[in-house]
């Protein structure tokens, strides 16, 4: 039957490839979580589209969207996009130190996100039209806020990694988790994207 | 500090409640006790508990099924006894307020915590064995959801326990479900039950589509892949593209329920037909992830026991994918009767009848595989064989269901439940069955008795008959589904007719536990000492039985279909021995598993009674295990190529001494 | 070994179905035009299904039995796995099938669609439904009165029925005249009924509704013209009567196994305050006029 045995760590010439065999397969896995994750907001999207309409007597997205505040949170998004494709430029320099200082800007950009996101939500429930008032709030909140849930578990993910960077270094497990983590956060600027035209500028529009 | 949890919540007054907890409780003392006698706590947790062996995994899921049988038939025996008894006014022995819960558990547990560990069970001990890897892409994440498949079976029974079960149905419909219809745990239970078990489900579907896509042995093209890894690959795209969906419905749902929203209640401009849709797109093809492994299985039974080539291999392939895409577009027809319009329904009707050809061409290719072969009747074949007619039939009670109009009389009428007993029974528990058969040698080392094999398939297949058949004939009589009594008391014989099929499929069961008792009495006379006691044509037979826990200690080179049965014909039984060996590259165990698990238990039923200071302590547990695992570097090591050989030598040994 | 499964049982049962003849028999009596064209099309669907069981069936136990092991006599042709003969009959034969099929397909779900008229209006009687828990509210807005868990109709009179739910999802269902339809809060769902022959039909929910769901039973009375004349002033001759804030109310309250009532007087437009009072704020967009929920079309293009 089975039995473990004892531990032995050779570095063989094929070892080498088959730890990038693993990165790149953990990479490949990451996308087809992401592609699950997008089922995910897709149907949070068709709820949205589906419920929009139900107001019941409560406000409608034209009546409280605020876009200047949904463009700078925009922007924020976009580029800490940008700012984390700097810090994957630098991995693949081996640049560690570089890669902690863009983490830690793309960081800052996402907490600044979640934080106009926050207040934008503050706001609406002081109002009284928290996730309870209608349907169209309801799925409102939902999708937007998974969203912005989404960003939160990034920006942990985020920590963890630079913490991982002093501890470990760029080396074949930490760099699979960059660019893990990249993937992720591009997909959150895309599902951004879609977010703001189809929620907020069709709403208001 | 305790929620809405009180001691009003134990029902100490309910009967069968105490009993079954008095039987669980033995049960597991009894196992308790012999664990410590034994002294096999060790062996238990690193063994078994730690293992990120596919193989193993593959068999605890499978054994988590079958007690999960017992519970879900027990609730079936229970229900074809209410029926039985409670006609043209009699009250029978279940209040609503029990037989409620009962037909929504059963349903839940059949589907969840049966059917669907069964499949992954046997593609976990199957699927990397049969494309010659050495374990799944991801095996941390291969445990993790073991765990938090176990997870939601645990806080399934606990709702036996302490509190309620939901009383909706076994997709919880809203707004029944919502929180003004179903102010109590119950559905909460439901809720948290599948949210947990249902991530674990989604990592799996990604890691095995990962692990067939990715790491195939050299020469395994996609097209020369055995039939159940192929039916396996697209079971887990099911998954992958459908249990999202379930995710966000049962979190809508969830947020309706906690904090008051208004995705599903009838006001306030939520809209229950919103769940209806979503619920099924989800639903649809969880089918097929259920039956298609299930088709795999059948594929790899009769083309061994029939001694031939599967039939029509490209096509088997080719109508499995199209069932696979249809699968996405046929939701609708769980609710013809919703108030669609005549056109989206003909659509959706029409598609669903499509179906039924790639299904039809997989039968007759079944079929065309035992023509011109040597069938050999084993229980394998024989679950075959019923599997054949009673899905055909089955399948054409579907299609009946599909036309839109037929469908307007019979919907939420027994004749659904007929219908959808006879293709799940008929496909994948049969299917199961057969799997668990032909692959309990690989498993174990030895064969299960095939003498109490038969008396379980005979007692099945005519029980399932006679618990079923008169379900079609009262539905013609205007007989619906989730009766706890009924008026009609001319509808009653027919019922203790089926109750009758359901004592018949409770011996079925018995003949397994008993066979697998006598099995192991009979071990060492029923050893498989080759490792291939069927004479088999896939890679998997080439090991030893029990396979190494490295799989291969070369992984194998491919050139067609049916790999080994091709290299036994060039090269007879004895296997090459090769002179060199390697060290091979394995994963260590791991703790964070079962504790991650276990802690989500806490997590769930801190949620379901509202005990949020527990939730709050749980999710930060699981997280700190989750980092603990992230920052360990010590996950994998090197099995010596000197200990590899040992093994091998072995293996051999017995191989020569069988010869 | 044999492999016939025992298909004895299959025998008998149709012999009890007989035996169960002398009661309502729903789907295999139907009583109604709907009904009656309904189990014609399941009895085709059936058929035609029939002509890929059979053979199916027979080969099963014919190969099995033929190519056994131990009949050496058989063929053996262990490599043999391809036909191109064969995948055209496998393939075109359940296309024709389906494609048969799914002409019926089309075309039944037109004529037997269940928000299709019957007949002009003005020879169309309107029954509003509710459902509550755990009965069935049953007023007739051109009589004024209201019923519960008994509904009456002319023989041969096309019926409108307008079905919505003051509570739970639940479906509404005469086996023996045909169609259901769901009944849902704030939405005005249809079905067109009628019954040809005297008589009395069970109704019930077939959409499970909660604890009192078994005993949410009516009966669909089936009467001759006069007869329902004479129904109707009979409900006319109750002391009670229906208010939307009143007694409504009272009736709404959860009860089980629920029995008769009749109302003389109803709210007017009872049936509307019904589906508006889960609107919440104002109603959008919806007018009660026989369409079920306009939302059906955002769903249908997901």
């Amino acid at each position: 039957m089975t039995t473990q045995t004892v531990n032995q760590h050779d570095a063989h010439a094929h070892d080498e490839h088959e730890h990038h065999d693993a990165g790149a397969m953990k990479v490949f896995g990451f996308w087809v979580y992401l592609m699950s994750d997008l089922v995910i907001f897709g149907s949070l999207f068709a709820t949205y589209a589906v419920l929009m309409n139900g107001t019941a007597g409560g406000p409608s997205g034209a009546d409280i969207f605020e876009l200047p505040l949904i463009l700078v949170s925009t922007f924020l998004l976009l580029f800490s996009s940008f700012t984390y494709g700097m810090a994957v430029l630098a991995m693949h320099a081996d640049r560690v130190a570089q890669v902690k200082g863009w983490l830690g800007i793309t960081f800052l950009l996402g907490a600044g996100f979640i934080g106009l996101e926050i207040y934008e939500f503050h706001h609406l429930i002081a109002e009284g039209f928290g996730p309870d008032r209608s349907a169209f709030l309801s799925s409102f909140f939902t999708l937007v806020g998974t969203h912005g849930l989404h960003v939160t578990f990034g920006l942990i993910w985020m920590l963890v990694m630079i913490v991982q960077l002093y501890t470990k270094g760029l080396n074949d497990k930490t760099r699979p988790r960059i660019m893990c983590l990249s993937l992720f956060w591009h997909f959150l600027d895309i599902v951004w994207i879609c977010v703001f035209t189809f929620v907020y500028l069709m709403g208001v529009l | 500090m305790f929620g809405k949890l009180g001691l009003d919540d134990i029902p100490y007054h309910e009967p069968i409640i105490v009993v079954t907890a008095i039987v669980m409780a033995l049960g597991g003392l009894a196992i308790i006790g012999v664990l410590t006698y034994f002294k096999k706590w060790k062996w238990l947790w690193t063994e078994w508990l730690t293992s990120i062996d596919h193989k193993k995994l593959g068999i605890m899921y499978f054994l988590v099924a079958l007690v999960m049988l017992l519970r879900g038939f027990a609730d079936a025996i229970m229900m074809r006894t209410q029926q039985a008894l409670a006609a043209g006014g009699a009250e029978g022995y279940l209040p609503p307020e029990h037989y409620d819960q009962i037909f929504t558990a059963h349903g839940v547990i059949m589907i969840f915590f049966v059917a669907m560990p069964m499949v992954i069970g046997l593609m976990n001990l199957v699927v990397p064995l049969q494309i010659g890897a050495r374990d799944v892409a991801f095996p941390f994440m291969n445990n993790l959801s073991f765990w938090l498949f176990v997870a939601g079976v645990v806080l399934t029974m606990i709702s036996l326990l302490i509190g309620e079960y939901g009383k909706t149905g076994w997709l919880a419909y809203a707004p029944l479900s919502g929180i003004q219809y179903s102010p109590g745990v119950g559905v909460d239970y439901w809720i948290w039950g599948l949210q947990i078990s249902g991530i674990g489900t989604t990592l799996t579907g990604i890691n095995f589509f990962v692990t067939i896509l990715k790491m195939r042995t050299k020469g395994m093209t996609l097209f020369r892949m055995p039939i159940f890894t192929w039916t396996s690959l697209c079971a887990n795209i099911l998954i992958i593209a459908s249990f999202p969906i379930l995710t966000a419905t049962i979190a809508l749902l969830t947020l309706d329920r906690y904090l008051g929203m208004h995705f599903f209640t009838n006001d306030m401009g939520g809209n229950m037909m919103m769940y209806v849709n979503l619920i099924w797109a989800w639903g649809h093809p969880e089918v097929y992830i259920l039956i298609l492994p299930a088709f795999g299985v059948f594929s790899e039974v009769i083309a061994t026991f029939a001694k031939k080539r599967l039939f029509g291999y490209n096509t088997m392939v080719w109508a499995t994918a199209c069932i696979t895409v249809l699968s996405f577009v046929v939701w609708l027809h769980h609710f013809f009767t919703m108030g669609a319009g005549a056109n989206v329904n003909a659509f959706f009707g029409i598609a669903t009848m499509i179906i039924a050809i790639p299904t039809g061409v997989k039968i007759f290719n079944w079929l065309f595989t035992m023509y011109r072969g040597r069938l050999e009747f084993t229980s394998p074949v024989l679950w075959t064989l019923g599997f054949i007619i009673t899905f055909t039939i089955g399948g054409m009670t579907g299609v009946m269901l599909a036309v839109p109009g037929a469908n307007f009389v019979l919907h939420n009428s027994l004749f659904v439940i007929a219908h959808f007993h006879n293709v799940i029974i008929g496909g994948v528990v049969f299917g199961m069955l057969a799997g668990l058969t032909y692959w309990f040698p690989k498993a174990f080392g030895f064969t299960l008795d095939e003498k109490w094999g038969k008396r379980s398939f005979w007692c099945w297949i005519t029980g399932f008959y006679l618990a079923f058949m008169p379900l079609y004939i009262l539905s013609f009589y205007g007989a619906v589904r989730r009766m706890q009594s009924y008026a009609n008391a001319d509808w009653q014989p027919l019922m203790i007719v089926a109750w009758f099929g359901a004592v018949l499929i409770l011996c079925g069961i018995a003949c397994t536990v008993i066979q697998f008792i006598v099995s192991i009495r009979d071990r060492e006379k029923n050893a498989d000492i080759t490792g291939d006691p069927w004479d088999a044509r896939t890679l998997e037979w080439s090991t030893s039985s029990p396979a190494p826990f490295y799989n291969f200690a070369h992984l194998p080179n491919v050139g067609s279909v049916d790999a080994f049965w091709e290299a036994k014909k060039e090269k007879g039984m004895a296997a090459d021995k090769p002179t060199q060996y390697e060290d091979i590259h394995m994963p260590k165990n791991t703790v964070a598993g079962p504790i991650i698990g276990l802690i989500s238990i806490a997590f769930g039923f801190a949620l379901v009674w509202h005990i949020w200071w527990l939730a709050g302590v749980s999710a930060i547990g699981m997280f700190v295990a989750f980092m603990f695992r992230v920052f360990n570097d010590d996950i994998d090591y090197y099995v010596p190529a000197a200990e590899v050989e040992r093994i091998e030598r072995e293996h051999h040994k017995r191989l020569e001494m069988q010869a | 070994m044999r492999i016939k499964k025992n298909l004895g049982w299959l025998g008998v049962l149709p012999l009890i179905a007989v035996l169960l003849s002398g009661c309502d028999a729903a789907l295999v009596d139907p009583k109604g035009q709907i009904g009656v064209e309904l189990k014609s099309l399941i009895i085709t669907a059936f058929w035609l299904m029939m002509i890929v069981v059979i053979p199916v069936i027979i080969m099963t136990v014919v190969f099995a039995w033929k190519y056994r092991h131990s009949n050496h006599a058989a063929k053996y042709m262990p490599d043999w796995a391809h036909s191109n003969k064969i995948e055209a009959v496998v393939w075109l034969v359940p296309c024709v099938i389906i494609l048969f099929l799914g002409i019926i397909t089309w075309k039944t779900s037109h004529s037997l669609d269940p928000h299709k008229p019957l007949a002009p209006k003005g020879e169309t009687m309107e029954v509003q439904v509710v459902a509550l828990d755990w009965k069935w509210l049953f007023i007739y807005p051109k009589q004024g009165i209201a019923t519960v868990n008994e509904v009456a109709m002319p023989v041969d009179v096309p019926v409108h029925f307008r079905v919505t739910s003051a509570s739970v999802m639940n479906s509404f269902f005469i086996p023996t005249l045909g169609s259901q339809i769901y009944a849902m809060a704030g939405m005005d769902n249809d079905v067109y009924l009628v019954a040809n022959e005297a008589g009395v039909y069970a109704g019930k929910s077939s959409n499970y509704s909660g604890k009192g769901f078994a005993e949410m039973t009516f009966d669909a009375l089936a009467l001759p013209q006069d007869d329902f004349d004479a129904w109707v002033e009979k409900v006319r001759e109750s002391p009670k009567t229906l208010t939307f804030n009143g007694s409504y109310q009272e009736l709404a309250e959860p009860s089980t196994d629920h029995p008769v009532e009749y109302f003389s007087d109803v709210t007017p437009n009872l049936y509307g305050k019904i589906i508006k009072s889960f609107k919440g704020g104002n109603g959008q967009g919806e007018h009660g006029e026989g369409h079920g929920e306009t939302t059906m079309s955002a769903e249908a293009a997901e």
